[in-house]
């Protein structure tokens, strides 16, 4: 299942669906890197809304995403982690330390406008 | 309340999803909340994540439980891999030799009410879970 990335003028949004499977996040995470290059993107949003099932493998995954963009000099925004995905990942004791989170894609995107717009 | 019991072959990391999904979907069945069955899914990602890391195959066994508590849902995670030497230190956050986040299974812990695990090196591992419905 191949998770489908639009771009949204400067930034990337990258939806994600519940049945990934640890290919599939992998194939993201290279995907997602190479469209950041590809269209000097600022910032990318991944949208985890439909994810049921936040792992230690899918947990990693994000903060590997995240990171790699940071080094690529743009920003990584997670949006949408479910309350009972939230609960559930405090108890497993993943964290996602050092990423920016926002409650929904719509969150996420003023978060961005913000952000660039100060930096500008 | 129907004794249905379900087992899903753990080949793949394909298989992973399936099996939280089929637990999600038992859980449902059983009557549990959505919250709960988002930990047991959880929970069986993990069990099922070991198995693919460590044995690469194996089993997910689930069952609907009546006990003393009420109702509840069992979970069976056993394979034939090379078994755990340390069974103390494999249940300490942050213990991994895969090189993985090594939560699996003091998270696992965490997440149902329920844990025991019996590991024989060379043998295989088996990881029993339990969650009972609130």
């Amino acid at each position: 299942m191949e998770v489908p990335i639009l771009k949204q003028g400067a930034f990337l949004i990258a939806t994600f669906q519940a049945a990934l499977s640890d290919a599939d996040l992998n194939q993201l995470r290279m995907g997602l890197v190479q469209q950041v290059v590809k269209f000097r993107s600022r910032a990318v949003i991944v949208d985890v809304t439909a994810m049921d099932v936040m792992d230690s493998f899918a947990s990693r995954t994000l903060r590997e995403i995240a990171h790699m963009i940071r080094l690529r000099g743009a920003e990584t925004v997670i949006v949408g982690i479910q309350p009972e995905v939230a609960f559930a990942m405090v108890q497993l004791g993943l964290t996602l330390e050092g990423v920016a989170t926002a409650l929904d894609l719509e969150e996420g995107l003023a978060y961005l406008n913000e952000r660039f717009k100060i930096t500008k | 309340m129907s004794v249905r019991e379900i087992r899903v072959e753990i080949n793949s990391d394909q298989d992973i999803v399936i099996a939280r999904q089929k637990g999600r979907g038992m859980a449902g069945e059983l009557g549990f909340s959505s919250g709960d069955a988002t930990l047991i899914a959880t929970a069986i990602s993990e069990l099922a994540r070991n198995i693919v890391s460590y044995a690469r195959t194996g089993q997910i066994k689930l069952k609907g439980i009546n006990g003393s508590s009420g109702v509840g849902i069992l979970v069976i995670a056993s394979d034939d891999g090379p078994g755990i030497i340390d069974i103390r230190q494999a249940l300490r956050d942050g213990f991994s030799t895969s090189g993985s986040l090594g939560l699996g299974l003091p998270g696992v812990r965490r997440l149902m009410d329920e844990f025991e695990i019996t590991s024989q090196p060379g043998k295989g591992t088996m990881v029993t879970v339990k969650k009972w419905r609130q």
